[in-house]
């Protein structure tokens, strides 16, 4: 019997919806709302030298890459399963275009990353 | 078989027959909004690679009108995500037996909304010490 790739998709939507419930919030609000309003943090905290140092630092890297990548899959996922709610038949080509954009989404997140390169570079 | 037009029931618009199905249509259609946030940032950092004028463009474009209404939106969906998430956690997660009983839906939905709101406050003032 083939073994079922679900769990492996399931996975990422959970992990993705988890970190997206606990900080998803509260990251839309200090990057888009209280950076660009001067409230709480300055004004100039996604200032280009800052945020280099954040993507050059493995730790920035770690947490941008999986924020990006896990609320993509988080996303891809479930838009897939609410598409029968809509009257579309999720078929291997909805799932292929779902999972497939996400993971182009990823690798081109991963190759920002590398580009950046870090501090020592 | 050429006379007979069996009756199928009209699936069409059928979330809206009942609010338990609109709030369902509502928490999977959070789904958008979370790429729309992880597609923003992922051109954030496509643009940071590219160098500082690219990234200074695509930080003005951050600044504008449309973009506070885009992130307002944004952040009632994720708020309503990260409410929902919790919410149906007790039936998404396996059981926790404690000391024989099965831990309450409450007591999860809970601890899931407080663990939310700690690291939110965390990462808020790892936020402001990095910007020291």
């Amino acid at each position: 019997m083939k073994r079922s790739n679900a769990p492996i998709f399931w996975t990422l939507f959970g992990a993705g919806g988890m970190l997206s419930a606990l900080i998803g919030p509260m990251l839309v609000f200090i990057t888009g709302i209280a950076v660009p309003m001067g409230f709480l943090l300055p004004r100039d905290f996604l200032s280009y030298p800052r945020m280099l140092s954040l993507a050059q630092h493995w730790t920035g890297k770690a947490f941008l890459f999986l924020v990006v990548a896990l609320f993509l899959w988080h996303g891809a996922h479930r838009i897939l399963h609410s598409l029968h709610d809509l009257g579309i038949r999720a078929g291997a080509a909805a799932k292929l275009a779902c999972y497939g954009l996400a993971m182009l989404a990823t690798v081109v997140t991963a190759c920002a990353l590398v580009a950046i390169g870090t501090d020592g570079s | 078989m050429s006379g007979r037009r069996p009756y199928v029931r009209p699936m069409r618009g059928w979330w809206r027959r009942d609010p338990f199905f609109v709030r369902y249509m509502i928490r999977e259609a959070t789904a958008v909004l979370v790429v729309a946030y992880a597609v923003a940032l992922l051109v954030g950092l496509v643009r940071l690679a590219q160098g500082e004028a690219a990234y200074d463009a695509w930080l003005a474009a951050q600044r504008t009108p449309l973009a506070l209404i885009f992130y307002v939106v944004l952040l009632a969906g994720f708020l309503y995500h990260s409410f929902t998430w919790f919410e149906i956690m007790p039936k998404t997660m396996p059981m926790i037996v404690v000391r024989g009983k099965s831990l309450g839906p409450r007591v999860i939905t809970g601890a899931g909304l407080g663990a939310a709101v700690a690291a939110s406050l965390l990462l808020l003032l790892l936020a402001r010490d990095f910007a020291r």
